[in-house]
């Protein structure tokens, strides 16, 4: 093995290591649910910002960004915009929920739908939306890991790189299985302080390797111009529109997410989540100087699958035993946030998809939890091996498009505004029937073009299907309070 | 006050009407303005939203 390949493997050999452990942290009662999968509801500001962190700073930030700005050019920094206005959305109405939640107990997003509206019907389309919209997210997570894992070379070319994602994979399912949400949260530490290093390395070293950000700039415009689908280093004005609604529509979806519910409720009071809101911009900037390097990239002439261009870069400008590093610090980067889903999405399926179908009391709870974090690890592998798209961002997009389909709902219930549950779920069907039939005819991207008379509108799925949505829930709304005399 | 609220309202303005922004000029340390006004906006959101905590945290008390 080289180098890099002995640290990257040590690396996450380590933190595996350190899952298992941490299911003794604490002094915890395992056998319970709220401990397994809410780790007690009791972590503080500074637990809690890593675990978010760790949570909402995935193989997306580290990948899929770079990837499509070294793609497209200033359109892939779409990704800045959003994870910043996505912060006053925490503190405005996540911060409210929270508080229902502690309330009442809510373990997920599914229990405040039946809850505040008291429509089974509803609580099973909000789980399942949930549940849905974490496979492509998780399977982009698997596709971040084996970029790494197909560059480490041998033995990992030789076994290839399905082989090596399924030995991963079924490690995080067995220490997400013993240790719950403790696991991930004590390796979101490890994470991130890897990461911290790797990008502040990367931020100094790579530009000014490549002779400052002037130099890049000037370097990448003419090959961004020169590509048959020529990228650039300003937004095309005929992308304005989409650039906006791409940011807007992950910023709705990002904490409707069962992973973000689920590391949300696990703070101790509602100051540790506003603290929150107020801390994890600082991953945000790490996320625009990421985005940056995949300039760099096509600065220094590096031609490559997309996905591959940031271990490239490390490899080309960090010593080998420091790449090493900064190739753990992706992986590790991914398998955090892919544990966190696993759980809550499990989470969903456990307490609002069984429940409804069988009496399985809460101890059986938990068993079907744990067995379906390990079917969902399973279940991702099946998109990140079917679906080939240009771009892996493409799964997050898809996953945040079908998320939205909830948004009426969590807003309606959030100001218990009187609206017939049966308006939400009809408009619920119809934004994820226009979702699915968009992505479908695209080609599984997540920009869809609008054609009004002789103008073109392309823009993001998620928005589009949201305002369908609203327009359905909306009229029959309007219709069914007519039915029923006054 | 609840009209500290209304802070957090600037994020959305600025950010989210990109030709505001869509420009080369001026560069920072090389850098097109179109990509750092959009990282500034992460500092200055950051700001806006601890002084908004902090404000309607005194009030409560």
């Amino acid at each position: 093995m080289s180098i890099p390949a002995i640290i990257t493997v040590g690396i996450v050999a380590f933190v595996t290591i350190l899952g298992f452990v941490a299911s003794r942290w604490g002094a915890a009662n395992l056998a319970s649910f709220d401990e397994w999968a809410l780790g007690g509801r009791r972590f503080g500001t500074v637990v809690s910002w890593f675990l978010l962190g760790g949570d909402l700073y995935t193989a997306y930030t580290f990948l899929a960004v770079p990837a499509l700005v070294y793609g497209t050019g200033a359109f892939g920094f779409f990704a800045v915009p959003y994870a910043t206005i996505a912060y006053p959305l925490v503190f405005l109405f996540l911060t409210r929920f929270w508080t229902l939640a502690r309330e009442r107990g809510y373990l997920t997003i599914a229990d405040f739908a039946r809850d505040i509206f008291g429509n089974r019907t509803l609580e099973l389309c909000v789980a399942l939306t949930g549940v849905f919209a974490a496979l492509p997210y998780i399977a982009l997570q698997l596709l971040g890991m084996r970029s790494v894992f197909e560059r480490l070379g041998p033995p990992f070319t030789q076994v290839g790189s399905t082989a090596t994602l399924i030995v991963a994979f079924a490690l995080l399912a067995a220490y997400t299985y013993s240790s719950g949400l403790r696991a991930p949260a004590l390796i979101a530490f490890v994470k991130d302080t890897l990461i911290y290093v790797t990008v502040i390395a990367a931020i100094i070293v790579i530009p000014a390797a490549l002779g400052g950000w002037g130099a890049i700039f000037a370097h990448a415009a003419p090959i961004y111009a020169a590509r048959p689908v020529p990228g650039h280093i300003l937004l095309p004005p005929s992308l304005s529109f989409g650039y906006a609604s791409f940011a807007l529509g992950s910023a709705l979806s990002l904490f409707l997410y069962p992973h973000s519910i689920t590391s949300l409720l696990a703070a101790r009071n509602v100051d540790v989540v506003k603290r929150n809101a107020v801390l994890l911009p600082l991953y945000s900037l790490l996320l625009g100087f990421l985005a940056l390097l995949g300039v760099c990239a096509v600065a220094a002439g590096i031609h490559a699958k997309p996905n591959d261009v940031v271990p490239i870069l490390f490899s080309r400008y960090f010593p080998a035993w420091f790449a090493g590093i900064a190739d753990a610090a992706i992986v590790v980067g991914a398998l955090v946030p892919a544990a966190i889903m696993a759980i809550g999405a499990a989470n969903l399926f456990a307490s609002n998809i069984l429940r409804q179908f069988s009496t399985t009391r809460p101890d059986g709870e938990l068993r079907s939890a744990k067995m379906i974090t390990v079917v969902f690890c399973a279940a991702a592998l099946i998109p990140a091996l079917l679906i080939h798209a240009q771009y892996t961002i493409n799964f997050q997009l898809v996953g945040g498009a079908i998320m939205v389909a909830i948004v009426p709902m969590f807003i309606a219930g959030l100001f218990k505004l009187r609206i017939d549950p049966r308006a939400l779920v009809l408009g619920w069907a119809v934004g994820l029937a226009c979702t699915l039939a968009m992505v479908m005819t695209n080609g599984f991207t997540a920009l869809f073009t609008i054609h009004i008379a002789a103008m073109t509108l392309p823009g993001a799925v998620s928005l589009y299907a949201l305002m369908a949505n609203i327009v359905v829930v909306g009229v029959t709304h309007l219709v069914t309070r007519k039915e029923i005399p006054a | 006050m609840r009209a500290w609220y209304l802070l957090l309202l600037a994020p959305f303005l600025a950010l989210l009407y990109p030709p505001l922004y869509n420009r080369s000029d001026p560069t920072l340390f090389g850098m097109p303005f179109f990509y750092w006004y959009q990282l500034s906006w992460v500092v200055i959101t950051a700001a806006l939203l601890s002084i908004v905590y902090l404000l309607t945290k005194r009030r409560s008390l």
